[in-house]
């Protein structure tokens, strides 16, 4: 017997009469058996929950995680602090062993939710509409390049090289198969070429992807952006880290169209890149060009509020070929965690958090430059990140780091070629200032 | 017990919080000029109590897989395992970050390795992706793939996909997002796809069939084979739709059947939980005979997710096929089919049932048999969750008029399948003893009947 299926050999035999057949197998009659399996797929034998537990377990022993290592790697992923009643609350079996909320009357508690999350979302996007997630920060820039070129019309998005290298991947994967030009804004000095912006943006541009703080932890120039981009009647696609909102500009003060992000850091675990969310907010007048699913309140028969999945004729079960995307399944527990991360937080938790990052990585950044052994790769505001260079190689330093039980920043040589080797480290309110300490004094000791 | 229906936000007070965090050990640092937020997030000040206290509060008006039966009729919503929840939240798994040095992340690697090698043995294929985080993403990756493939073959006049008019939603909106033409195909008498209407519409500008098998009536499709053959012939490409894998693991595979690509919804076949509408997985298989989707691979389709995908779903899955094995796989497929038929046994006498023959694991009812007041499959619906029950999947496939599918899955009881019977069956009868109490249904939930006009006339999404 499994312990997942309650069905005893007696009711097997029960289920067997009831349908007139004298053998389980008769019920797979219209598989053809030149197709039938005749030996069983070859996986090992069944396993206890002691047995599962002890081979997950020596899994988890071969991977060096943030409980053990003090991390100062970011780059899109990032270790911030996770209150425990995001835990509790998404653990509660109420939410993680329901599905989409078909059926409104007895999913009051995932629509209320959602509803919130839509709300918080844009209280710190300062956007007007906000979905119910989206996959990850990469599949939202893919949804809002289509929703740009739904609107306007046009045919071409710009997308700066400062936006996560990652994202644009996933971006040129998608616009590529929905035949949209996608052209890349070269990065000048750590920020977006604002002389280019100016010269590439046209009459046929639907939108400009940028990402503030941008992949290096610079703080783009949005005014100069949005002025460019608006002037030809294209849209402003804005990424931002949400929780650098608590403290920063926001799309909507910006003037940003479309505010999109990686959801992650809002009480979501690192989980080695997923699950995440996507986040996806706009302004009213693109509220029906968007992707997914959208709650709205209304009323019940005897008049008290409720929530319904709404502007449903937008989506793929409805309009099949001619919905806004194929999104069906999101994030919708990676939202919840969200929603209640910001609950816990409040609006002095989400300013406290960012400030506390802001002056931590400016701290780390001025004691490692301190000597002049390293320096700063450019000389821009930043908020969390920072681009470091010197003159021992990134391998030896990341080795050197790892002795001493430090996952290093990222090398993004890999990424930017031109802009030789360097790493980006990352300094979040869970660092130290001992831990900073100690990076500098392994980094200062390196021949 | 009291009724709750407060917003979060209707709890605040100022100068209430929920946090607290380390004092800042750093000197400040000056802020930059012009950078600043200049108005205040909407955001609430609540207790820690607040929080919990509602949170819990709104938990209980959700039904879910651990409070009963929720047949939902191809989403496979089986019990989700508590180990695997334990498995996905050890820090070895939930604090590793994607860009970490491969040497430290050796036991992720091997998990997501081992769950590619077994999610092949168990497909008949060859090589896969875990990137996709749902089945519809899964779609849409398999669908580049075709693509691609014949247009590395210089094949660029390729754009149409069959899909058969029983598909998901999902089909046909991946299928435009991927840039191709949508041709339908209508299903037979006995709901599987009509084998001359798919000949008219094969040729040399097919690039290939988009399948669930069984399909969304629950039904295999016996001509599987002579399908996949008709299609290759023309130079097409099939494609798997995995959400009703669940009625075929160790049974038979995808591979053996024909098909080239295959998606797999982790969230439903491999027990991951759904939370509430995601996160799922949508792994795609491959018989190598497309692209790799890896990087640095000059045909590759390139990434379609942010790193590996959605690794905390990978580890759930791959805790459930250690325990079930072979042997486990198995009998869940053979259970999850007899409980279909049991239940589609128990009702058609009273519930109109267009296909009559043996189904797959789930089955789509249209209708009420003896209806002379005229009672929808919504109303039906709704009737039932005054009886504690989760409803089926209503008014899909579109092809049965007044459709409602039913899954039970294998994790559910005789006891609990003859509990939702009998609920059904009463239904059946009120609609005829006692038509309005069924037309004003529901009368026991936390809301009733809701202006769904109203929210789409006049949306209100945020607070």
């Amino acid at each position: 017997m499994f312990p997942y299926l309650p069905a005893t050999p007696e009711d097997e035999t029960k289920i067997l009469e009831k349908l007139g057949l004298h053998s389980a197998e008769d019920v797979f009659e219209d598989i053809p058996p030149s197709i039938r399996l005749q030996k069983d797929p070859n996986l090992e034998r069944p396993k206890s929950e002691l047995e599962v537990e002890r081979i997950l377990k020596d899994l988890c022993s071969r991977n060096l995680d943030a409980e053990r290592a003090v991390i100062f790697l970011g780059a899109g992923s990032y270790d911030h602090y996770i209150p425990s009643t995001v835990r509790y609350v998404t653990g509660r079996s109420e939410f993680s062993t329901s599905y989409t909320p078909y059926q409104p009357e007895v999913s009051q508690g995932t629509l209320q939710a959602i509803f919130e999350y839509q709300s918080m979302i844009c209280a710190i996007t300062g956007m007007d509409v906000s979905n119910a997630s989206l996959y990850d920060g990469a599949s939202a820039a893919a949804e809002a390049a289509r929703m740009a070129t739904n609107r306007t019309r046009r045919r071409q998005i710009l997308v700066s090289e400062t936006v996560h290298p990652e994202t644009r991947k996933v971006l040129s994967t998608f616009l590529g198969c929905h035949g949209i030009a996608c052209e890349v804004l070269p990065v000048k000095s750590g920020v977006t070429d604002m002389e280019m912006l100016e010269e590439k943006v046209s009459r046929e541009t639907a939108g400009v992807i940028l990402q503030n703080p941008n992949f290096f932890g610079f703080f783009e120039d949005i005014g100069s952006a949005e002025k460019i981009i608006h002037n030809k009647k294209g849209l402003l696609i804005l990424s931002v880290d949400p929780i650098s909102l608590g403290l920063f500009k926001t799309p909507g003060e910006w003037g940003a169209d479309i505010a999109i992000g990686e959801g992650q850091s809002l009480g979501n675990p690192m989980s080695f890149g997923g699950p995440y969310l996507g986040f996806l907010a706009c302004t009213k007048s693109l509220m029906r060009k968007m992707p997914g699913r959208i709650v709205g309140q209304t009323r019940d028969t005897e008049g008290k509020r409720g929530f319904v999945s709404t502007l449903q004729t937008r989506e793929q079960h409805i309009r099949r070929e001619k919905a806004t995307s194929n999104i069906c399944s999101n994030e919708s527990l990676n939202a919840l965690a969200a929603s209640v991360y910001l609950a816990t937080m409040g609006k002095e938790g989400l300013k406290e958090v960012a400030r506390q990052c802001y002056d931590k990585a400016h701290y780390a950044a001025s004691i490692l430059t301190a000597s002049g052994k390293y320096r700063l790769l450019y000389d821009h505001p930043f908020f969390m990140e920072f681009p470091v260079v010197g003159a021992p190689s990134d391998e030896r330093i990341h080795e050197a780091l790892l002795r001493e039980g430090i996952l290093g920043g990222y090398a993004f040589q890999k990424d930017y070629p031109q802009l030789g080797h360097g790493i980006l480290y990352c300094v979040t309110e869970k660092r130290t200032k001992q831990e900073i300490h100690n990076l500098q004094r392994i980094l200062e000791g390196m021949e | 017990m009291k009724e709750y229906n407060k917003l979060i936000l209707e709890c605040s007070r100022p100068g209430r919080t929920a946090y607290r965090l380390p004092e800042s050990d750093v000197p400040e640092f000056p802020l930059p000029d012009g950078l600043l937020r200049e108005r205040e997030p909407e955001l609430p000040e609540v207790s820690e109590v607040d929080v919990i206290r509602h949170y819990t509060n709104l938990s209980r008006k959700n039904y879910a897989v651990d409070i009963g039966m929720y047949p939902l009729g191809s989403c496979t919503m089986k019990y989700n395992p508590r180990i695997n929840e334990e498995a996905a939240r050890m820090s070895g798994f939930s604090n590793i970050h994607p860009l970490q040095p491969a040497e430290t992340v050796q036991g992720a690697l091997e998990l997501m390795a081992g769950t590619e090698k077994m999610l092949c043995e168990l497909t008949g294929m060859s090589a896969f992706t875990l990137q996709p985080a749902a089945g519809a993403q899964g779609e849409i990756t398999g669908l580049m793939m075709i693509r691609a493939y014949h247009r590395h073959r210089g094949d660029e006049k390729r754009r149409r996909i069959i899909i058969p008019d029983s598909a998901h939603g999902t089909n046909p909106a991946s299928a435009s997002m991927a840039g191709m033409e949508v041709v339908e195909v209508k299903s037979d008498e006995e709901g599987g796809m009509d084998l001359d209407a798919l000949q008219e519409v094969l040729n040399d500008e097919v690039a290939g069939l988009m399948l669930t098998n069984p399909n969304t009536l629950g039904l295999f499709d016996k001509n599987i084979v002579k399908i996949a053959d008709m299609v290759h012939k023309t130079g097409g490409l099939l494609y798997y739709d995995g959400a009703n894998a669940n009625a075929i693991l160790g049974i038979t595979r995808p591979g053996d059947m024909g098909f080239d690509i295959v998606h797999l919804n982790l969230h439903k076949t491999f027990s991951t939980p759904h939370g509430g509408g995601g996160p799922g997985s949508g792994a795609v298989v491959h018989n190598g005979k497309g692209y790799v989707l890896e990087e640095n691979r000059p045909l590759s389709i390139g990434k379609v997710k942010s790193w590996y995908g959605n690794f905390g779903v990978v580890v759930r899955a791959y805790c459930y096929i250690l325990s079930m094995g072979a042997e486990g796989l198995k009998a869940a497929s053979r259970i999850a089919v007899l409980n279909a038929n049991y239940m589609k046994e128990m009702l058609k006498d009273y519930y109109k049932l267009p296909y009559d023959r043996t189904c797959m694991h789930e089955f789509v009812l249209g209708g009420l048999k003896n209806n002379p007041y005229g009672i929808t499959a919504k109303q039906i619906a709704k009737r039932l969750m005054d009886y504690g029950l989760h409803p089926p999947t209503t008014y899909f496939p579109l092809i049965v008029h007044e459709a409602l599918m039913v899954e039970p899955t294998e994790t559910e009881s005789v006891e609990s399948m003859e509990e939702y019977v009998q609920a059904l069956i009463r239904i059946a009868q009120e609609a005829v003893a006692d038509p309005d109490v069924v037309k004003t249904a529901p009368h026991t939930t936390v809301v009733k009947q809701l202006d769904e006009v109203q929210a789409a006339r006049n949306p209100v999404v945020k607070w």
